[in-house]
């Protein structure tokens, strides 16, 4: 019998229907994936079975625990219910814990409020179960000290605390990084056989769908398009949804052949350490080295990608060549030219380099029309460009990224998180720059949107010559839009090379590191009887 | 619109209105004294009745509307002229020198309360309106540099701030370009906060005999010389505290609907 | 911690040295020449003299500065020219009125926010709310000084619970109590408004927060994790605005005084501005200046208290 069985959920919240007719299935021991894009409903499943939905929401239909039926539970039994037979893990494990009290306390917390025990015996028992979340830190440790992994697992351990028979994880890897994701979903595992717990995890991700699930359910608009276990779903699509969804996350796209030519951007022995505030009184202040001694550089037409986990030094590089950020050591040229000198940008390198942030939502200012908007970059030309002109640049720059000029008359937030990266795009193509640095330009997007902008990226290197820096945490991104690959660690580029040699033959343990920690997403094959 | 908002609107209206009608007419000479009307209770000829003078209050209020709207409108336009680009300027400048100066002073600042500065001032400038006015406008200089500040600094770390700077433009006219249009709602709602601050202190200032000296009138000098007659005749108390009051409280209603109407988190609701 | 200490300690100090040189400079530099200010154009030119010497005025600035500052360290103000008593003297007398009143409204107002604030809160839009952000709306609006006038109107002289004015010092620690309860009232009940409201908002903000969903996933009951983990974060920024009402406090405390005859400090400093005397005023000031940075510095020390962040780091 299965352990939780969600019925015919429906869920509307004001006026929206936001669920339909949802059924799922969780057995003991069993983990099931619910995945689909942003606006699916796929959250809100997960709370609707936790009954923590937000203030007025109307829901239909059954979700069983065993016998109970959580939508006709009182609130008082539910409280009495969460943390004890059903437990949650959350995606932002840096908000996701109250930052003014220990982690033992927290985790103590699940079990005193649960069972009748001494205060000691909970402490205790909270210790045990970090230490069995792989977590060797003192209890008494404040969650400002720990690092995005180790919360979570402090996270984890909370909702398991009093090992109860189901847990749900929403995202629960997904502000991590690569080897970090690797080692929760091992732990989550484990913990799942061990505990013969039910997991129901929610993730957008198919590639940790498909390494980690028994059974997946793929949701559309509030929709289960479809449902099967993990092997029969990747060799047996049937909804044309399903496949379009793994179709886009497989996607590959194709790049002009790079022709070698002279160097465009050249970064020499680029050196920018940090102060870090003292530790005693009067001791001599601690430092930390963001970038130690990076060399590379990119060729006219070259595109060329950057990976690395949070806090490789990634960040401090792109906004030390972008000229945002002073470097103590070493130099940045862009065509020869230093891009900051002495503590100003140097404006004829400017004209040559372009951004693209990975943020849609931030990229833009809200007050501004978008037609002012891409056309705040020709404030680097010297003769700025005004009248007519300057209205036919932008309106070319809208329709290199597929956008019509029309479009430049309405504000930003008209346009869907897709659009807003094309009008990103076309900002940075306004001066026609030599060099685009995409900042994780494609990481907040869903799969099938992400497709399509790195269509428009491809597209447009075909039409001109145009040389990129791609900065990613994605490796198979990195893979299908680069031509060469820089692996960067504490600072250091510590392995690049041609793309695909980098990627079918690392050479550095830290990549090999990487590349074995990166979940992949196996062959599909389609199911061809279904149109 | 919410109902604050319509209520705290109508209030602030209606008051500004007396102060503007009493440019072209109140219904009696204040400064003619009238002994043997003193202290009339409200009737068809006094609305409102009279003071101990034999002054009309419908019309002291008027013009107390004057002063009061007047000081309070000065000092936080005194409170932005300056507190605003200092604060702007800051955040362009976050961690330098300049910056921390900056800030340290406005804490040193908010060390003399309005009062204590108005002391300080009366105490070697003797009393006036304007005394008032520079005592309240320099309590809200931290005030708005502090605000400012502190929405700025999460901008400049906003992409579209970044982007501007890889543009090549400067602080200046970042902060001119994208900073403030971000940050304007949110003055406007502090200035509409401050404003009606502004109009309690003005009271307490004058109430206290630092403030507008007579003839000019003003609310909290109609409380002063009421304060004797409290038992005698409440009214001559009742009606300017009361008019105090009611502005106060239509500027804060429409300072919080416009808030709740401009942030967009008020609609955000979770569990 | 003790990192942190020490450099609030250090902005303590630039801070009162500051605002020394600002009072200094308003009181003894603006005005020309101070003694003459004080006595008025028909002053006699002996007593001019005897100011000017009994002020120091014949040595240089910086003298002036320094022996005004170190005087103040030994508990000497100098000597009031008006009552010709040591300004020590008066402002002992009257510290033990306007202390015990600031501390008492203080009190009170915390009292009365923290569970209105809570309450309100965790009743979102419910009655209780409703009614008690009406309450507040109107607290904020009232002037303390006539919300004093209508207690003294209806407690003193129609009910005679308390009497209207005057203090019969503390000889009899309730008889004193009891004739600052007016004034305290009248002084706590607008900030307790404004603490009420803040805090609200700021456990309201908590409630969005992530960590508050983690504990109802725990669970917590609504108003276990209320409790338990959104009000000592929604504290934080409450302590800041308990640190500047303490300022509102002592200063509103002189213009209460007034209103009930309270023999405090803010009736020694306008009976000085009358009487131009500005030895007094600077002393007054600067009392008041500094207890209102040494609050607002204990207030930053309970901040690392509270807040396990500003801590020593490892």
């Amino acid at each position: 019998m299965s352990l939780l069985s969600i019925e015919h959920l429906s869920l509307s919240i004001g006026d929206t229907k936001i669920l339909h007719d949802v059924s799922i299935d969780v057995c003991p021991g069993e983990i099931v994936a619910i995945t689909g894009e942003s606006g699916s409903g796929k959250s809100l499943t997960a709370l609707a079975v936790m009954a923590l939905l937000p203030r007025g929401s109307v829901t239909d239909g059954h979700i069983f625990l065993e016998n109970t039926d959580i939508l006709r539970t009182s609130e008082r039994d539910l409280c009495r219910m969460r943390g004890c037979s059903m437990g949650m893990v959350f995606q932002e494990p840096m908000t996701a814990l109250n930052p003014v009290q220990t982690i033992g306390d927290q985790v103590a917390e699940t079990i005193i409020i649960h069972e009748k025990t001494s205060k000691l015996d909970a402490n205790i028992r909270a210790t045990a179960m970090l230490r069995r979340v792989g977590l060797n830190v003192n209890p008494s440790r404040y969650p400002h000290e720990l690092s995005g992994g180790q919360r979570q697992r402090v996270v984890i351990a909370m909702a398991i605390a009093l090992r109860p028979k189901l847990l749900i994880a929403d995202e629960p890897t997904t502000a991590l990084d690569v080897t970090t994701q690797a080692t929760i979903l091992e732990l989550l595992k484990d913990l799942v056989t061990e505990f013969d717990m039910g997991l129901l995890i929610i993730t957008h991700d198919l590639a940790v769908v498909a390494e980690i699930a028994n059974k997946i359910a793929v949701m559309q608009d509030g929709h289960i398009v479809e449902a099967a276990a993990t092997y029969d779903l990747l060799h047996n699509m049937r909804h044309p949804y399903t496949k379009s969804l793994f179709n886009a996350a497989t996607h590959k796209v194709i790049l002009p052949e790079y022709i070698p030519a002279p160097p465009l951007l050249s970064v020499e022995s680029v050196t920018r350490t940090y102060n870090l505030p003292r530790v005693t009184v009067f001791g001599s202040r601690p430092t930390f080295q963001a970038l130690a001694g990076v060399s590379f550089h990119i060729s006219h037409g070259e595109r060329v990608g950057l990976v690395g986990e949070s806090g490789c030094g990634k960040s401090t590089l792109t906004r030390a060549i972008l000229g945002l950020e002073e470097i103590q050591e070493g130099q940045i040229l862009l065509d020869g030219q230093p891009v900051f000198t002495k503590k100003s940008l140097n404006l004829p390198a400017r004209r040559k380099m372009q951004v693209v942030f990975q943020d849609p939502y931030s990229s833009f200012n809200p007050r501004h029309r978008v037609d002012r908007l891409i056309a705040e970059p020709l404030h680097v030309l010297n003769d700025s460009i005004v009248g007519k002109y300057r209205e036919k640049a932008v309106s070319k720059a809208l329709e290199d990224v597929g956008l019509t000029p029309e479009d430049g008359t309405k504000y930003i937030h008209e346009f869907s998180g897709g659009q807003r990266q094309r009008i990103a795009i076309a900002r940075a193509l306004i001066i026609e720059p030599e060099l685009i640095i995409f900042d994780e330009a494609v990481s907040a997007l869903d799969v099938s949107i992400r497709a399509q902008v790195l269509d428009l990226i491809a597209g447009l290197c075909r039409k001109r010559q145009l040389a990129y820096l791609f900065i990613s945490h994605d490796l198979s991104v990195v893979r299908t839009i680069t031509d060469r690959v820089m692996v960067m660690q504490s600072g250091k580029i510590v392995e690049q090379g041609d793309t695909e040699q980098v990627f079918s033959n690392p050479q550095h343990a830290y990549t090999q590191k990487l590349i074995a920690a990166a979940p992949k997403l196996p062959e599909v094959t389609y199911n061809v009887e279904v149109i | 619109m919410s109902r604050g908002l319509v209520i705290g609107a109508f209030l602030t209206l209606v008051f500004v209105a007396l102060a503007c009608v009493s440019f072209l007419w109140v219904p009696y000479d204040i400064e003619t004294l009238q002994i043997p009307n003193k202290l009339k209770t409200p009737n068809l000829n006094h609305w409102l009745g009279t003071d101990h003078f034999g002054r009309d209050i419908l019309s002291m209020v008027m013009m107390g509307a004057r002063t009061s709207i007047a000081v309070a409108l000065l000092a936080v336009g005194i409170g932005m002229a300056i507190g605003v680009p200092l604060g702007l300027f800051s955040a362009a400048r976050r961690g330098s020198f300049l910056d921390e100066i900056i800030m340290r002073g406005n804490d040193l600042i908010f060390a003399f309360p309005s009062l204590v500065i108005a002391i300080l001032i009366t105490a070697v400038f003797g009393a006036s309106a304007v005394n008032a006015i520079v005592a309240i406008g320099i309590f809200n200089i931290p005030v708005f540099a502090r605000l400012t500040r502190a929405v700025a600094l999460p901008l400049w770390e906003r992409d579209f701030v970044l982007s501007a700077r890889v543009c090549g433009k400067s602080e200046t006219r970042i902060s001119v370009e994208h900073i403030f249009p971000n940050i304007m709602n949110l003055m406007i709602v502090q200035g509409t906060i401050q404003f009606s601050l502004g109009i309690l202190a003005e009271a307490s200032l004058s109430y206290i005999g630092l403030g507008a000296q007579p003839p000019t009138a003003s609310w909290g000098r109609m409380l002063a010389d009421a304060q004797t007659l409290v038992s005698i005749a409440p009214h001559v108390a009742l009606v300017p505290g009361l008019a105090i009051l009611l502005m106060v409280l239509g500027l804060n209603l429409m300072g919080d609907g416009l808030r709740d109407r401009f942030d967009p988190r008020i609609k955000k609701n979770r569990t | 911690m003790i990192r942190y200490t020490i450099a609030r300690f250090f902005s303590l100090i630039i801070s009162l040295i500051v605002a020394s040189l600002v009072i200094f400079l308003v009181i003894e530099v603006i005005p020309g020449d101070p003694a003459s200010f004080m006595l008025g154009i028909n002053a006699r030119e002996d007593t001019l003299a005897a100011l000017r010497s009994e002020m120091g005025l014949d040595q240089p600035l910086t003298l002036r500065y320094f022996d005004w500052v170190i005087g103040m360290f030994q508990g000497d103000f100098g000597n009031s020219w008006t009552y010709k008593t040591p300004v020590s003297e008066l402002i002992a007398d009257r510290i033990w009125v306007s202390l015990p009143l600031a501390i008492y409204a203080l009190i009170l107002s915390t009292l009365i926010a923290f569970p209105a604030g809570i309450v309100a809160a965790s009743r979102r839009g419910g009655a209780s709310d409703v009614t008690i952000m009406g309450a507040t709306q109107m607290g904020v609006a009232i002037p303390n000084f006539w919300f004093a006038m209508i207690m003294v109107l209806i407690f003193a002289i129609n009910l005679r619970w308390f009497s209207a004015g005057g203090f019969p010092g503390w000889s009899n620690p309730l008889q004193g109590l009891k004739s600052l309860t007016l004034p305290a009232i009248s002084l706590a009940l607008p900030q307790a408004a404004i603490l009420a409201r803040i805090m609200r908002s700021s456990l309201l903000d908590m409630l969005l927060e992530d960590f508050i969903r983690t504990a109802r996933a725990k669970g917590l009951t609504r108003s276990q994790a209320l409790w338990r983990h959104a009000v000592r974060n929604a504290l934080i920024p409450v302590l800041t605005i308990i640190g500047l009402q303490f300022s509102f406090l002592l200063a509103g405390g002189i213009i209460i005084e007034q209103i009930f005859f309270l023999p405090g400090l803010g009736r020694l400093i306008f009976q000085a501005i009358s009487a131009r005397d500005l030895i007094v005023v600077e002393s007054v000031v600067m009392l008041l200046v500094f207890t209102v940075i040494m609050v607002n510095f204990a207030v930053d020390i309970t901040y690392a208290i509270v807040d396990p962040r500003l801590r020593r780091k490892s």
